[in-house]
């Protein structure tokens, strides 16, 4: 009796579309009411450092996407194989192989870059957001799934980080991704750029700003955390 | 529960394969970061004779065209057979006095003026430091300087590698009137109140330990090319008096010196 009812669950299981509504809400989530930095309040650390400008901002945010998605992918399709025992030292050599795999590609092609970041891409291997997916989905669901979940807690890490990079960068460098934004008549006339954003303690200002603006839209976050 | 036998197996091949992913990856990046690395030094030997390197596809061009590379002994003779680029001065300064080879880089102004670019290298709080220091042909005015670090305490030491701390090294002077020992300080502010505002530079508050480190990193490496300026400054110079050409130590400038 009970293995009919299996059976037929397995049959009635159809194949899930690629983008459905489940799926749709795994990748997105993350980047609102489940964002990894403002609702978790997960990697923090790197967030502050490297977001004195934009271009930083955007690669780590491109570089943390890379490893959560492929760490998520590949943990999810070799989770029924992995002893129970050494499960977390499995996940930290996957996440680390992937680290230093990106760490080589951006010393080869965005050399100052990557020199900006300096340990912070190395640092990616103990950002709570990798880690943390791991094991809160990729060890339990399907790889395809986990993959859009890397991809969606990556983005709303990046999200939050380009929001502070481009206001740290214009406030304090008076420029975006490198071009000149604030024009030179507005420095003869007496304008300075904000020292303040030049240094850790605004990311933090901004990221409390925004976590309040957030929370204010949508009061069932309040006390999440 | 998975067996001691399958644990310890699943975790040799997963350390294999990523080793092997790794390796590859490695190798195969090998020679576009190396590409990187030279470019990179290139632009701080170029910094350190204040020229503008934001232009990066400009930059092995000009270095090509402007610098001219020069290895000394420690007795203050050119070298041959060695490429000044490819010596590490941490290298040299681990080997005996007489058989240290000591890179140099002489960088032709569009006037004609030649300034000498000299590496340091030396210890900071946390690791090593390291940068270029570029001198006039007086051999005593410093004309540029830049600084950088393995990895100094990010806003106190680590503050040596921008450009506020090193602009202020142009037009300062390396010696007190004849003497031959190097004046030229890096001190904490206010503390050197003593020393003439020209052999005297501001180093990094709350950065104590790297601010000294830098001081005699500039004071040990200067005095390793003494000899060979010292020699530079005679011919340039002639005093009259025969210096102390007369050791059978011929020296070729040929290249450096015609102006």
């Amino acid at each position: 009796m009970s293995t009919e009812v299996q059976s037929a669950n397995l049959i009635k299981a159809p194949a899930e579309p690629l983008f459905s509504n489940k799926n749709i809400r795994v990748l997105k989530d993350p980047l609102g009411d489940n964002n990894p930095v403002t609702v978790q309040v997960l990697g923090i650390c790197s967030a502050l450092a490297v977001t004195t400008q934009v271009m930083p901002s955007l690669i780590m945010a491109g570089s943390v996407i890379f490893v959560v998605a492929f760490s998520n992918l590949i943990i999810s399709i070799i989770r029924k194989g992995i002893p129970t025992r050494i499960r977390m030292i499995v996940q930290l050599v996957v996440v680390a192989t992937l680290v230093t795999l990106v760490d080589q590609v951006l010393k080869a092609y965005v050399y100052e870059v990557s020199k900006k970041l300096s340990v912070f891409v190395g640092l990616i291997i103990t950002n709570c957001i990798v880690m943390g997916r791991l094991e809160a989905f990729a060890m339990q669901k399907k790889p395809w799934a986990s993959f859009l979940d890397g991809i969606g807690n990556g983005a709303g890490y990046g999200l939050v980080l380009i929001f502070v990079g481009v206001i740290r960068e214009l406030f304090g460098s008076g420029s975006l991704l490198g071009y000149k934004i604030v024009p030179q008549w507005a420095y003869d006339m007496g304008y300075v750029n904000n020292g303040l954003m030049m240094l850790p303690p605004a990311a933090l200002f901004l990221i409390g700003i925004y976590i309040w603006i957030q929370r204010s839209l949508n009061k069932s976050l309040v006390n999440v955390s | 529960m998975h067996t001691n036998r399958y644990t310890f197996i699943y975790a040799a091949v997963l350390t294999i394969i990523a080793a092997l992913l790794l390796a590859f990856a490695s190798e195969g990046l090998k020679s576009t970061q190396q590409v990187n690395i030279i470019l990179e030094k290139k632009a701080n030997i170029l910094k350190a004779a204040r020229i503008d390197v934001s232009d990066k596809s400009k930059l092995g061009d000009l270095y090509n065209s402007s610098v001219e590379e020069v290895v000394i002994d420690t007795e203050g003779n050119t070298k041959d057979g060695l490429k000044a680029f490819d010596l590490n001065l941490k290298d040299e300064l681990a080997k005996p006095d007489a058989e240290r080879s000591l890179p140099l880089y002489v960088f032709k102004k569009e006037d004609g003026k030649k300034i000498y670019i000299l590496p340091l290298h030396g210890v900071g709080l946390w690791g090593p430091i390291w940068g270029f220091i570029s001198i006039e042909d007086d051999f005593n005015t410093v004309y540029g300087a830049n600084f950088d670090h393995k990895g100094e305490t990010p806003g106190l030491g680590a503050e040596i590698a921008t450009t506020m701390f090193s602009e202020q090294f142009p037009e300062k002077k390396l010696y007190e009137g004849e003497s031959q020992d190097v004046a030229l300080k890096v001190v904490k502010f206010g503390t050197g109140k003593n020393i003439p505002a020209e052999y005297r530079v501001d180093g990094i508050s709350g950065g104590t330990i790297t601010t000294v480190g830098t001081s005699n990193m500039i004071r040990d490496c200067i005095t390793l090319y003494q000899p060979y300026f010292g020699k530079l400054k005679t011919k340039i110079i002639p005093q009259g008096s025969d210096q102390d050409n007369s050791g059978g130590t011929t020296i070729d400038t040929s290249g450096v010196l015609e102006n």
